[in-house]
């Protein structure tokens, strides 16, 4: 076993990969998904989902994280060739999972910073007495970056950069030294955050503080189910992608993190137990914040409007106004709780979007790992330029959309076939069990080789209309700037994966005479 | 609340805490595996 890096205890672990999964978009993006979807009704395609597509691949990635780092790689294309050396192709496919994180970082961290500067805000008082449209206005004066809101100036820019550096910080401190102890911090605070805030919002009572609902009209809105919805294979797209996303699969981060287990240690039950956990936090938590508190305050209608635009809109231009409602001393705290959950759910992801990268120049090039974790820093603080600066003309979105969304569906479905098919559903399932602490169900076997397979060239075969229609807009060129800084950062990956693997050939013949 | 949503509300609720709650008390209460294992807190200093 070659791991230069270890967990500190097998909680450490199962937290940091539950900060993984759980991002913004367990708040954010759960509850608009569940309101444009049938409302409670969503539920049960959802749950579906995660049963035959979400559990299967976790301890697809789990399995084949450790079968890789058992062979000293701990980044997706190495993995991925070890599964498969035979074909030149897994590797270049593995770029993939070096290739996302550095793209998604790019634009996450940049969305982690918001919610440090809105902690700030909130502290300092900013948004008290503020209407409701001066308050969504600050939100669209602070990505405007050259306009300051506290006289710092280029201030988007400044927490931007903050932000990156506590991220490079932390991923020098090492594996347990740095991202282990954030999770173990940071997911215990979240859910303490999340619990008040949800307690709050369901306790929501019409008249007091300018509520014109109780918190339990937003909940009956929420969860009363439209049935029909549940036959539209438009609600089962979205509930497949809303698992695929909240997970994080198809990135990569879960092999790099399981490629630190030995064989003998157990990753299906950590894989239940870090998976059920952000489903708690989405189900349980993400659906009693943002909606009861926004229907408690706007009403049904305006909500439904405001979730047209997606889930950032209610969580930075809505939520920050209604606080104010509750007084100085409770807007500063619900301020702090819910801006202070986002950015712990922030970064633990963007975390374990550094592993990755990190792992492969170490495992590939000999770099040390602070050099590494420098270079990630570094990496992404190039790549977000243009998110930064282009926010408005939607590089942003664009390089979420490629990135944070298509790519991870193409990845997800190459490794469960090769997983299931090219590695062999034998050594696979072999993989899966060994050192389990709990006796997986066979059925999970059958639904690993054919459903989940099944389920994701269904999602992908669903995404291709809107993906037809994406190439297809007018954009601005800087989204064709973004666009080709995107290609470009995939395809000078696979050139470091093919002078890795040469060198790696080399290597070989001077040791084989 | 409705009857439907409090019935969908209550059972999907439940159903995830009580699988959160146990998956990791079963993490929480698992027997280490003997050294050398992959979690270096438990090391014989």
């Amino acid at each position: 076993m070659s791991n230069t890096e270890n967990w500190g205890s097998r909680v450490g672990l199962v937290l940091a990969m539950a900060g993984n999964a759980v991002g913004l978009g367990n708040f954010l993006r759960f509850p608009v998904q569940a309101v444009q979807n049938g409302g409670g009704a969503f539920i049960i395609p959802y749950l579906v989902c995660f049963l035959l597509m979400g559990i299967p691949l976790l301890w697809v990635e789990w399995a084949m994280g450790r079968f890789g780092g058992r062979h000293g790689h701990h980044s997706t294309p190495f993995i991925m060739h070890q599964m498969d050396p035979r074909r030149a192709l897994w590797k270049y496919i593995g770029v993939f999972g070096i290739f996302t994180n550095l793209a998604v970082a790019a634009y996450y961290c940049y969305l982690e910073s918001w919610t440090l500067s809105y902690i700030w805000h909130s502290i300092a008082g900013t948004f008290i007495g503020q209407s409701a449209d001066q308050v969504a206005g600050f939100f669209s004066t602070y990505v405007d970056v050259g306009v300051s809101t506290t006289g710092i100036p280029y201030e988007a820019v400044v927490f931007w950069i903050l932000c990156l550096a506590l991220n490079t910080w932390i991923l020098a401190k090492g594996l347990s030294g740095g991202v282990e102890k954030v999770a173990k911090i940071g997911m215990p605070l979240l859910i303490l955050f999340g619990v008040i805030l949800a307690i709050r919002g369901v306790t929501l009572t019409a008249g007091e503080n300018g509520a014109i609902n109780d918190g339990t009209v937003g909940l009956n809105f929420l969860w009363t189910p439209d049935y029909s919805a549940m036959w539209s294979g438009k609600v089962w797209l979205a509930a497949a992608g809303q698992i695929f996303f909240t997970l994080s699969v198809g990135m990569g981060t879960i092999q790099c993190y399981a490629s630190y287990v030995r064989k003998k240690d157990d990753i299906a039950l950590n894989a239940m137990s870090a998976g059920w956990m952000n489903e708690f936090v989405e189900v349980v938590l993400g659906a009693a914040v943002i909606i009861p508190i926004s229907i408690g305050y706007l009403g049904i209608d305006k909500v439904v409007e405001l979730t047209k635009t997606g889930g950032l809109g209610l969580g930075f231009k809505t939520l920050p106004y209604l606080f104010t409602q509750w007084g100085p001393v409770l807007a500063a705290v619900a301020g702090v709780c819910w801006f202070g959950l986002l950015f712990f759910a922030g970064v633990t992801s963007s975390l374990a979007m550094g592993t990755p990268i990190m792992g492969f120049l170490k495992d590939e090039f000999g770099w040390k790992h602070k050099n590494a974790a420098w270079f990630f820093g570094g990496a992404v603080m190039l790549l977000g330029l243009p998110c930064v600066f282009w926010f408005s003309e939607g590089v942003f979105d664009e390089f979420d959309y490629w990135a944070g969304t298509v790519s991870l569906v193409v990845f997800a479905l190459f490794e469960i076939i090769l997983f299931a098919w090219i590695f062999g559903m034998d050594k696979g399932w072999n993989e899966i069990n060994a050192g389990a602490d709990i006796k997986v169900p066979v059925i999970f076997r059958y639904i690993i080789q054919y459903i989940t397979p099944l389920f994701l060239i269904g999602v992908f075969i669903g995404s291709l209309p809107a993906i037809w229609e994406k190439m297809n807009e007018d954009v601005p060129w800087q989204v064709w700037v973004g666009r080709v800084i995107l290609l470009s950062v995939f395809f000078i990956t696979s050139w470091f994966v093919y002078v890795a693997y040469q060198k790696r050939r080399k290597q070989l013949d001077t040791v084989t005479p | 609340m409705n009857t439907s949503a409090l019935i969908l509300m209550l059972s999907s609720v439940g159903i995830v805490t009580f699988a959160t709650a146990y998956f990791f008390f079963r993490v929480v209460t698992a027997k280490p595996k003997p050294e050398p294992d992959s979690y270096t807190d438990n090391d014989p200093v």
